[in-house]
Parts: structure tokens; C-alpha cells; sequence
């Protein structure tokens, strides 16, 4: 067991980098701090599609001494699905870091819980 | 390749261009124009309804032609279009009928943005409805979170805000969820498109080590999933979001976004995972159970609410367990239930939520229960879609939501084994006595006379803009009930070749 962790390292720490981002996004008070966990989830994510798709010994699939052999070549698609993968990954936290500003300006607080008994004690049901 | 067969992609790409349209022009006109497309988009989708029905398969359009293995593809049969179909009436409706109160909802200068954003999430839903690649999927997921985020927000107060936030929370850890199965299956697989994933999962399935990370992949996939549409017990987020956001946003948020994900998640059962594997992983069991807990706790905490919107919101935490106890029990018979619930809820829950803030309207703007009484006397259309409303989801005969249950029973009843069957049976019943108790209590209360009497009129009873639309919802509500067959014989044709 142990050792095939150690075989797949990468697999492993991308894991573990999921898992403690997963938490932080979940557990958190902290807007910011559940922001940066989000982040290193799809970090961990990205590690685990790249490791996956690198071939010890091959290159990149850009032809310049004219080898034609697919063997000679790196799998192009995971990188292709890590680059999207950021684009969405920045898209969201922009919107989130919005959001935040926008509650951070209306309670002048990042802790979510206080934010929650605020905003009850500002709006009662109507 | 005829041009009939295009129309899913136009329609997609053109409400990706609608989008930015929608941002230079000025609010009123992007709100005829989002109906007006929308229009359109439904005439386009029954011509290929008509279609599919006719050729009696599904089509399988490659983009810039690439063959299977490299390209990306749209695949659309008759379930697809059913669906699609479902969802755009929804959606056109809820555009027109909530209209008046997303101009007293938003700032002014921001209306054209409002249907910027509804512009992209029927993108994102049609693209969900009908890709056939589960990276696609996966891209368009997200852009289905943003959106739907957005229309959440644009009504500036301070609830819709933070119900935003843990919206976002919610959707982002699930999201996370949904694109590490993704990950976990392209690496056993080695492949994106869904119908060629099946073939290498179908080669896999004696391998041992294989099948762990299948079932793990597909596991943590599934949770996903049910986390975005709000399966218990992952469903708390539902009142604060449904009952602050305007009534458009609340109607497609509930009837149409988690729907999206339902139907992603069977899908990508059908086409990935082929159901005979399925039967092999764990995991159906699991959404048996949680399904069945949610249709009880979603109306026990239904009952407890405080306001009409939290209890409607809760409400539907009990339909997703609904819908998820069909995929559950599994087979045929249990997609067929679970599909045709899909349509039941999109076209009650929209009615409900729709009718919800006239009643309010009528009521001194509140929301209360007590406040709303006799609401239903002040504003006798409004009074009579929510009653509607309720009896489908009570599940009174005549009414849609009848049929869903009579379907569910039905699928219980054909799966046999009595650890299924005696369960689905008393959940049901307790589920319907729940829903029975709380709907028909506020059915009540709207009719008693009494509470602010003659004091207060809606600002424009008799406006065809909400009454039309509402008549269109209560019509296809009636239509499922009194019709079912139509639809569940369409339904099965459909997933008999939506693998």
C-alpha cells in the first residue's frame, strides 16, 4: 500500500492536495480562506491530470526533427483539459472575490457565521 | 448532413451570441428579445423532436466532422428533445410572467444585464441537455453555476448575497467533485466522448483494479452532482437561495438548473456507464436511500417553514428525493418515473414560485403565513395557479404530479424485490400525506376570508403578460396528468436509445 503511494507520489500529493482544499472550501468561517481552498482543490485536480498525462522519456508533441511516431510523444490532451480547467478555475474565484467585496461592504465582516447572524438581525423575515 | 440536424448546435452558439446582444441593448427590448428567441429556440427544437421522432433514432452530430475518437460531438434523440423542449417552455414562461417583478426587483440600468445572464444559462442547459462529451459537460456545468449565481444576485439585497455565497460553496465543492470523476475516468478510460468511454469501461469490467477506480470515479461523480441539484442531505441551501431571488431567477433556479444536473448525471449512467454495469457499483443504492430521506425530511422541515417561499423551496428538496429514489430503483420503469417527474416539477414548481409573490403582492408584501390570508380571495387568478399548483404536487388525479407517483409505484412494483417495493410504497404514502398537509393547509388559509380585506390591490390584476404564461404552465401541468401515456411512451422510445 505504502509503497504504491511512493510508486505514485504525484497521484498521491494531488490527492491530498484535493482533500485539504475540499475541507477548507467546506469548513471555513473565512471567505478568503474558503477562496484560497477552492483553489488548491482545482490545483490538486490540475497536478493529477498533468502527472497523468506526462510519459517519462517523451516530449512534447511538437514536431521539429521530423519524427512522425506517435511513441516519440506526450498525450496532448490533459494539458488541453488543465489549461480550460484554469480558465474555469479563474473565472469562478472572480466572481467569488465579488461576491466577498460586495458582503465585505455590507457587514464589514469576512467570518461567514457572523455574516449569517447579521444579516437575520438586518432583515427580518418578511 | 441535413440542416435540420444543425439546429442543436445553432441554437446553442446562438444563445451564446445572445448573451453579449442582450448587453447593448436597452432593458425592455432585451426582454422582447430573449422571449422572442426563446420562441424560436422551442419552434427549432420541436422540428427536431418531430424529426427524431419520425427516424425513431437518435443523431449523432460531429462538429467540423471529425470522426468518434478525436472530435467532439452533439448527440440528440427524442428524450433530449423532450427534455429541452421542457425546459425552454419553462424558461419562456418564466421570462414573461416574472417580468414585473424583475423591473421592480432591479435597478433599472441593470434589466438588459438580467437577461444577458438568462441568455447564457439556456446556453448552458441546452449544451448539458445534448453534448455527448463529458468534458463539455463539465465546462458547461460551470458556466450553468456562474449564471445561475448571477440571476441570484442581481436582486441587491443583503440575503440574496450571502444565500449566494454558500450557493456558490455548495456548487463549487460539487463541482470539484464532478471534475475529479471526470479526471478519474478519462485516466482509466483514456477517452472524453461518452460513447467510447462506455466501450473501454466494457472491456475493463473484469479487471479488477480498473473497476475500483470505475466505481470510486463514479461515485465521487455522483456526489457531485447531487450536491449541485440539492439531493439530502445537501439541500439547506435551498430555502435562502429560492425564497430571497427574484420570482424568474426562483423558477429557473428550482424547476430548471438542478434538473440539468439530473439529467447530466442519468446521462452519463446510460451512455458512460452502461446500465448493466451499473447494477455492479454501489453507488444507485445510495441515491435509493438518500432519495427516499430526502422526500421525507424535505417536507417535514416543508411543514415546519415559516414563509410560503421556504416551504415551496423545501418542497422541492422532497421532489429531487423524488426523482432520485426513480434513479434508484433503476431499470426502465425507474428512468421513466424519474424523467417524467423531471418534466412534472419543471412545470409545477414554476407555476408555484411564479404565483407565490402576487399572493405576497395582494398581502402588504409579505411573505408570512399569516399575512397571506385570504390572499387568495384578493387575487383570484394568482389564488387559482397556486391551488393548481399544490394539487399537482399533492398528488391529486388529474394533475401531473399524480401521475409521477402512480409511475413511481409503478417502477417499485416491476423492480420486485420486496426491499424495494415496501419501502417506495410507505415513503410515498407518508411523503404524500407531508406534501398533503402543508400544501392544502395553504390552500386553505389563501381562500379564508379575513386579513387585509379590500385594503390592498395588485398593482395590475389583469395582465396578460402573467396570465398566459401561468394558463400555459397549469395547461402542461394538465397535460402530464391527463395525457401521461403521450409522454412516458415518448420517454421510453427515448431511453430505450439514449444509451
Amino acid at each position: 500500500m505504502i509503497e504504491t503511494l511512493l510508486i505514485n507520489y504525484e497521484e498521491a500529493a494531488a490527492i491530498i492536495l484535493f482533500g485539504i482544499g475540499f475541507t477548507m472550501l467546506l469548513f471555513h468561517r473565512n471567505l478568503i480562506k474558503k477562496l484560497i481552498g477552492m483553489n488548491i482543490m482545482d490545483t490538486g485536480v490540475f497536478l493529477f491530470l498533468a502527472s497523468m498525462g506526462y510519459i517519462e522519456g517523451r516530449k512534447p508533441p511538437i514536431i521539429t526533427d521530423g519524427v512522425m511516431d506517435t511513441s516519440a510523444y506526450i498525450n496532448p490532451v490533459p494539458a488541453g483539459l488543465v489549461l480550460t480547467g484554469i480558465v474555469v478555475s479563474v473565472s469562478v474565484t472572480a466572481v467569488m472575490l465579488s461576491l466577498t467585496i460586495r458582503l465585505f461592504k455590507r457587514y464589514h465582516t469576512l467570518n461567514l457565521d457572523d455574516i449569517y447572524i447579521l444579516s437575520r438581525h438586518a432583515e427580518e423575515d418578511r | 448532413m441535413e440542416f435540420i440536424y444543425s439546429l442543436p448546435l445553432f441554437s446553442i452558439v446562438l444563445s451564446l451570441f445572445s448573451g453579449p446582444l442582450c448587453m447593448i441593448l436597452p432593458g425592455k427590448a432585451a426582454r422582447y428579445y430573449t422571449a422572442a428567441f426563446e420562441g424560436l429556440l422551442i419552434g427549432a427544437d420541436c422540428l427536431v423532436l418531430a424529426r427524431c421522432v419520425k427516424a425513431g433514432e437518435a443523431i449523432t452530430y460531429t462538429m467540423g466532422e471529425f470522426p468518434a475518437p478525436w472530435g467532439n460531438e452533439i448527440r440528440f434523440g427524442i428524450l433530449e428533445c423532450l427534455v429541452a423542449l421542457c425546459f425552454l417552455v419553462v424558461l419562456l414562461c418564466s421570462v414573461l410572467a416574472g417580468w414585473r417583478f424583475v423591473v421592480h426587483d432591479l435597478d433599472e440600468t441593470k434589466i438588459n444585464l438580467y437577461y444577458t445572464l438568462v441568455n447564457l444559462l439556456t446556453a448552458a442547459l441546452l449544451a448539458l441537455v445534448w453534448t455527448n462529451d463529458i468534458f463539455t459537460g463539465y465546462v458547461f456545468l460551470e458556466i450553468l453555476t456562474l449564471t445561475s449565481c448571477g440571476i441570484l444576485i442581481v436582486r441587491e439585497i443583503g440575503r440574496t448575497t450571502l444565500a449566494a455565497v454558500r450557493y456558490m460553496i455548495l456548487n463549487l465543492l460539487g463541482s470539484g467533485l464532478f471534475l475529479l470523476g471526470v479526471v478519474l475516468l478519462y485516466d482509466v478510460t483514456g477517452h472524453l466522448l461518452m460513447v467510447s468511454m462506455q466501450e473501454a469501461i466494457g472491456i475493463l469490467g473484469d479487471n479488477q483494479a480498473s473497476m475500483t477506480v470505475i466505481s470510486l470515479a463514479v461515485g465521487i461523480l455522483t456526489i457531485g452532482l447531487a450536491i449541485k441539484s440539492g439531493l439530502f442531505p445537501f439541500h439547506f441551501w435551498m430555502p435562502d437561495t429560492y425564497g430571497w431571488a427574484t420570482p424568474t431567477s426562483a423558477s429557473i433556479l428550482s424547476s430548471l438548473v438542478s434538473k440539468a444536473y439530473i439529467f447530466l448525471l442519468i446521462k452519463i449512467y446510460y451512455r458512460v456507464i452502461g446500465l448493466d454495469m451499473l447494477t455492479r457499483l454501489p453507488i444507485t443504492k445510495v441515491l435509493f436511500v438518500l432519495g427516499l430521506c430526502g422526500m421525507v425530511f424535505g417536507s417535514v422541515s416543508a411543514l415546519r417553514a415559516g414563509n410560503i417561499n421556504r416551504m415551496v423551496a423545501f418542497s422541492s428538496a422532497a421532489q429531487i428525493g423524488y426523482i432520485y429514489m426513480g434513479i434508484g430503483i433503476g431499470g426502465l420503469a425507474g428512468y421513466t418515473a424519474a424523467v417524467f417527474h423531471i418534466l412534472t416539477h419543471a412545470v409545477t414548481k414554476s407555476l408555484l414560485f411564479l404565483t407565490t409573490p402576487r399572493l405576497a403582492e395582494v398581502s402588504g408584501d409579505t411573505l408570512l403565513f399569516k399575512g397571506l390570508q385570504g390572499s387568495g380571495l384578493r387575487d383570484r387568478n394568482a389564488g387559482l395557479f397556486f391551488t393548481v399548483g399544490s394539487l399537482s404536487m399533492v398528488g391529486i388525479p388529474i394533475f401531473a404530479g399524480f401521475s409521477s407517483k402512480l409511475l413511481f409505484a409503478g417502477a417499485a412494483m416491476e423492480a420486485g424485490s420486496p426491499k424495494k417495493v415496501i419501502p417506495v410504497m410507505l415513503v410515498l404514502a407518508v411523503s404524500s400525506l407531508l406534501n398533503a398537509m402543508y400544501f392544502i393547509r395553504t390552500v386553505i388559509r389563501i381562500y379564508t376570508a379575513g386579513g387585509r380585506e379590500g385594503e390592498i390591490r395588485t398593482r395590475s390584476p389583469h395582465r396578460l403578460d402573467y396570465n398566459i404564461p401561468a394558463l400555459v404552465l397549469t395547461g402542461a401541468n394538465l397535460f402530464l396528468g391527463l395525457f401521461s401515456w403521450v409522454v412516458t411512451d415518448l420517454i421510453q422510445r427515448g431511453l430505450l436509445i439514449f444509451g
